[in-house]
């Protein structure tokens, strides 16, 4: 399956659009769009992740280290936009708690 | 230079041959002769080599343009003889690979091993099934002096080797814990330290521990963000999510577990899983917990190692059926 990442980039704030699904063979191609940018301090990256309709723990894996890295350089990072089933993933790992995640959540597949 | 000076000569009398009768046999021939220069390593640009000295031999008045083009066709196929030799390099290092994964698969087998062990009125069932050469799913069981059973299951993220021998690391410090540490909560909390100063930050783990009382029927438990697991209820004959919150292990240092606690009747069941469990697909269908729990109910009536077999084998035959994931389920009854 297929991602597709489009990133629209401004001074203080980048958005990354995905669409399609994050596993083990996506998730190096967003690791290496989303790092660089929570690398500039005081940046913010949004995440729009209405069109993500399956991601795996490797998926998860990113938004660790993507997070680390905020943590490390000041930037921030925020997830938008849900479907349930990814949404789901999120809760049960506890990451819901210290990852910056917009609550209004989508129907999505379920 | 002796072998390639026999197959010149053979190749000069299939192409002598050919060229006078165009017989299927002398074509027969040059293609036994091509595998010959496979094996040989014999790089095609001194095929071509070959040829133009057989062709010089056989028909010396060849016009000057031919002989032009037959060098040019030689400058081509170098590249070509490069590009087999970097791929004949690599086969024997995928080879050497593949025998070194195998050992390291064994090794890792024999130090995570860990024997189903036998309680009174516990039934244990447990199957483990891995998506590729290494397992990426540990579980553990340990008997305490107390008679007490601890129940480790963890699933590391990061797949393949990496994630296994995290798994070690696991292992070797939950050996290093005294029995005074074994509640569930500081268990994941003890761990969680040792993981997040030791792995990547791209890696994290998901560990789900009980811990069971046989004295006092009761289940102890905490989780670190693993996959919830169910509690069947043979008084009602209904299945529930087990509910219990925590951060997955190795993303923040000063993480602390929730430990929670049920009672355990007769004929109860407790279901405890990893998320290749869960992340099964059917073609492009996910299998459903509720699906689970229903195969789960299906095989209920025989004893717990042959229900998670039986789920197992189950949606292993369905059509199409695909592991993504390690596949780990592990099935405690309270005996009748």
């Amino acid at each position: 399956m297929e991602l597709t990442i489009d990133v629209v980039k401004q001074d203080m704030k980048s958005v990354i659009q995905l669409t399609g699904e994050i596993d083990a063979y996506t998730a190096p191609r967003l690791k290496s769009t989303i790092l660089p940018l929570t690398e500039e301090s005081g940046h913010t990256v949004e995440v729009d992740m209405e069109d993500v309709n399956y991601m795996d723990s490797t998926g998860l894996g990113v938004f660790i280290s993507a997070l680390k890295s905020t943590k490390e350089t000041g930037s921030h990072l925020k997830l938008v936009n849900l479907q349930s089933r990814v949404s789901r993933l999120f809760k049960i790992t506890g990451l819901d708690e210290i990852i910056d995640i917009d609550t209004a959540i989508r129907g999505g597949n379920e | 230079m002796d072998m390639l000076n026999t197959d010149a000569a053979h190749y000069k009398q299939f192409l002598k041959h050919y060229i006078q009768s165009l017989d299927e046999q002398s074509l027969y021939g040059a293609e036994q002769i091509s595998k010959t220069f496979i094996k040989n390593g014999i790089p095609p640009e001194e095929i071509v080599n070959l040829h133009n000295q057989a062709l010089v031999e056989l028909y010396p008045d060849i016009p000057e343009h031919i002989w032009h083009s037959m060098n040019f066709l030689l400058e081509t196929m170098i590249s070509y003889g490069l590009a087999l030799q970097d791929y004949q390099a690599l086969r024997e290092q995928q080879l050497e690979l593949k025998s070194e994964i195998s050992v390291a698969a064994g090794m890792q087998d024999t130090l995570l091993a860990t024997t189903t062990p036998t309680i009174n009125n516990l039934d244990i069932g447990v199957i483990s099934v891995p998506a590729h050469q290494m397992n990426g799913d540990y579980h553990h069981f340990v008997k305490g002096k107390d008679g007490s059973l601890g129940i480790a299951l963890a699933d590391v993220i990061g797949k393949g080797i990496p994630a296994a021998l995290c798994m070690s690391m696991i292992k070797y410090s939950m050996d290093s814990f005294t029995e005074e540490t074994m509640s569930p909560k500081s268990i994941l909390k003890n761990l969680n330290r040792v993981v997040e100063r030791n792995v990547d930050p791209s890696m994290f783990i998901t560990m789900f521990y009980a811990q069971y009382l046989p004295a006092e029927n009761k289940l102890r438990y905490s989780s670190a963000g693993h996959e919830p697991g169910f509690y069947y209820n043979a008084a009602h004959d209904t299945f529930e999510e087990i509910e219990a919150k925590g951060l997955v292990l190795g993303v923040s240092p000063d993480a602390s577990y929730k430990q929670y606690e049920c009672s355990i009747e007769k004929g109860d069941m407790v279901v405890l899983l990893t998320d290749g469990v869960t992340e099964c697909r059917q073609g492009d269908r996910f299998i459903e917990s509720e699906e689970i729990l229903e195969t789960i109910r299906y095989f209920s009536h025989l004893p717990a190692q042959e229900i998670v077999n039986g789920v197992y084998k189950y949606f292993e035959r369905l059509q199409g059926f695909q592991l993504r994931d390690d596949f780990t389920l592990i099935i405690l009854r309270q005996e009748v």
